[in-house]
């Protein structure tokens, strides 16, 4: 394996060759060990899981083996296979751990194993014939692993939060604290989010396995969820002064493609790819020069992301080509394209994009989708018969406290000439909305009105 | 995140060590390290080059251009292809290039790509490769 040595060709010493070398700051090191966790984290926690059959110690030695990567790679140089050494490491703390618990049970002799067979401890395994074989763990099995490490991530014991929390951490691989900084809150609530959904898993006795055939279809949709929920926190944020998070967001079309990767067959699985990809095509777009929101109608659509309109449209493909009917990421992902296609809000296809969200509504009814679809309406049949659907959620009460029943009603009630009821609709919604820069947008929409 | 070009760059002597490799080997050698990048969600765009020996340089040392057929005497490494992946930081970039597999020894320079928004956006030919970019998906 080779070793990194920094700087241009010819400019750097000879000091890291062969992965040795002098001191290294720790800074570097640090970033160095996040890169490594951030590829290798998935795989590492999930091997650790199965070897102990304990996801919660998996995810402890996990982490103690990143501490003590932290300490020795300064000194040592950084391994020539990071990830045979990291879990080297945190095997060696599994079998501690063991053997504390208790002396000779099965376990404990089914982990010394390999250690005890000459495995080096600080190194990888010791090279061998075929190329699969340096790696650290069994090729036949990780993928395995890696799902079933996200399902346990996303299991329907653990709240949202932890899910969250948990999913990027363990699978992802970011630190408590680039999750605190994500979700804008303080490392020790991140912290003991894990902590609990960890005691949570094994209070539940949930078994680090893939879920039963039976079970499948639900477990995978809670997964899906949780890659959607944060994806949404950084396309949307739900709070603070900045409207996109776009790391956030990468993070989870990250985690997507991954589980694209895993299970190829699933349309909605490439539905929610397809989704995020067509959202996130839009970033570029949606904020103005002051970090301020840009409605869809008046986005310079030449700066949507082109590439990613096209990875978008082939996961779409994918899901479509499954010949199963679109699900509601898919159909989210369906509406999306019609966007993305178009080239502005007038040669937008509002027909088609109504009977999406009319499908939409039966595969997975909300009032948040009503909502879409009557502005779908508003574009395709004008705001009269738009203002009717939104009119009969108002009446069923289904949205109260969001902001954005009353911010499309303004818009409606605007667009009618209704201007006394919609400026009071519009400043209603900017009373109702959490994001600052969401509600500068409804407050100039307000102030636009004409006097009455 | 960011995007990062991992370029091949091999001597003769190591391109040599490369040909004592079947072929279908270094498919299955490189497809391996290919699929990892896929199934990690980083890989943007790869491309290999063909034959070095099937190449030609234009050398603009003199007055006039100069075209001769490749191999090239003069260079000591040859540009071989690359890899664009996008990731969270220049470390993730070097932590991928070490996993490359060294198919007979060789080099693997990392740079970062810039997109075209850090350019002047008001330059007359930024507009236009970004119309361009736009026209063609390369943004």
């Amino acid at each position: 394996m080779p070793a990194a040595v920094d700087g241009p060709p010819g400019a750097g010493g000879s000091a890291a060759a062969g992965g040795g070398g002098g001191d290294r700051g720790a800074e570097p090191v640090r970033r160095a060990v996040e890169a490594v966790w951030r590829i290798e984290s998935a795989r590492i926690v999930s091997t650790l899981a199965r070897y102990t059959g304990d996801f919660a110690l998996a995810e402890d030695v996990a982490q103690e083996a990143i501490a003590e990567a932290l300490a020795s790679w300064p000194r040592a140089g950084i391994p020539a296979s990071p990830a045979g050494w990291l879990l080297t490491a945190a095997r060696r703390r599994a079998v501690d751990s063991f053997r504390r618990r208790s002396a000779l049970d099965e376990r404990y002799a089914l982990l010394a194993g390999p250690l005890v067979e000459g495995e080096a401890i600080s190194g990888a395994p010791a090279p061998r014939n075929r190329p699969e074989d340096d790696l650290p763990w069994d090729p036949d099995r990780v993928d395995d692993d890696v799902l079933a490490l996200m399902f346990m991530a996303c299991h329907q014991v653990l709240a949202p939060e932890a899910r969250v929390a948990l999913t990027l951490r363990a699978v992802g691989g970011l630190s408590s604290e680039e999750i605190a900084r994500a979700f804008l809150v303080p490392v020790p609530t991140v912290q003991a989010r894990i902590t609990r959904a960890k005691k949570t898993i094994a209070a539940a006795k949930v078994p680090f396995e893939l879920p039963p055939a039976e079970e499948r279809r639900t477990r995978l949709g809670g997964v899906l969820s949780v890659l959607y929920v944060i994806f949404t926190e950084g396309s949307t944020a739900t709070s603070g002064d900045s409207l996109l998070r776009p790391d956030l967001a990468h993070e989870a079309i990250r985690l997507a493609r991954m589980l694209a990767a895993l299970l190829p067959d699933e349309p909605e699985v490439h539905g929610l790819l397809a989704l995020c990809e067509l959202t996130a095509a839009r970033f570029p777009a949606r904020t103005g020069p002051d970090g301020e929101a840009v409605l869809l109608a008046d986005q310079d659509r030449r700066r949507w992301d082109r590439s990613a309109i096209r990875r978008g449209l082939a996961a779409l493909g994918r899901a479509t080509a499954a010949g199963r009917g679109l699900g509601p990421y898919g159909l989210q992902a369906a509406i999306a394209g019609c966007h993305s296609t178009a080239p502005s809000t007038a040669e937008t296809d509002w027909e088609r994009i109504v009977l999406l969200y009319e499908a939409l509504g039966r595969v997975a009814p909300s009032p948040v989708v009503e909502l879409n679809r009557a502005v779908a309406v508003a574009m395709a049949n004008g705001p009269q018969a738009a203002l009717a659907i939104v009119d009969e959620l108002v009446a069923t009460d289904r949205l109260a406290g969001s902001h954005l029943l009353p911010s499309v009603r303004g818009e409606l009630l605007a667009r009618l000439g209704r201007t006394e009821q919609a400026r009071a609709e519009l400043e209603l919604a900017a009373r109702q909305c959490r994001n600052l820069r969401e509600r500068a947008v409804l407050l100039r929409k307000a102030a636009a009105l004409p006097p009455a | 995140m960011a995007k990062y070009m991992m370029i091949m760059r091999s001597t003769d002597e190591d391109l040599a060590k490369m040909a004592d490799i079947s072929f279908d080997e270094m498919l299955a050698i490189v497809g391996r390290f290919n699929e990892e990048l896929i199934q990690a969600g980083v890989l943007v765009a790869a491309e290999g080059l063909d034959d070095p020996a099937q190449g030609v340089v234009v050398d603009f040392s003199g007055e006039t251009p100069v075209v001769t057929d490749g191999p090239y005497g003069e260079t000591k490494e040859l540009f071989g292809g690359f890899y664009i992946i996008e990731v969270a930081s220049k470390e993730e970039a070097v932590e991928w290039a070490r996993r490359m597999p060294s198919l007979g020894g060789g080099k693997c320079e990392i740079r970062r790509v810039p997109s075209v928004d850090e350019f002047p956006q008001d330059n007359e030919w930024i507009a236009r490769e970004r119309a361009w970019r736009e026209r063609t998906g390369q943004l």
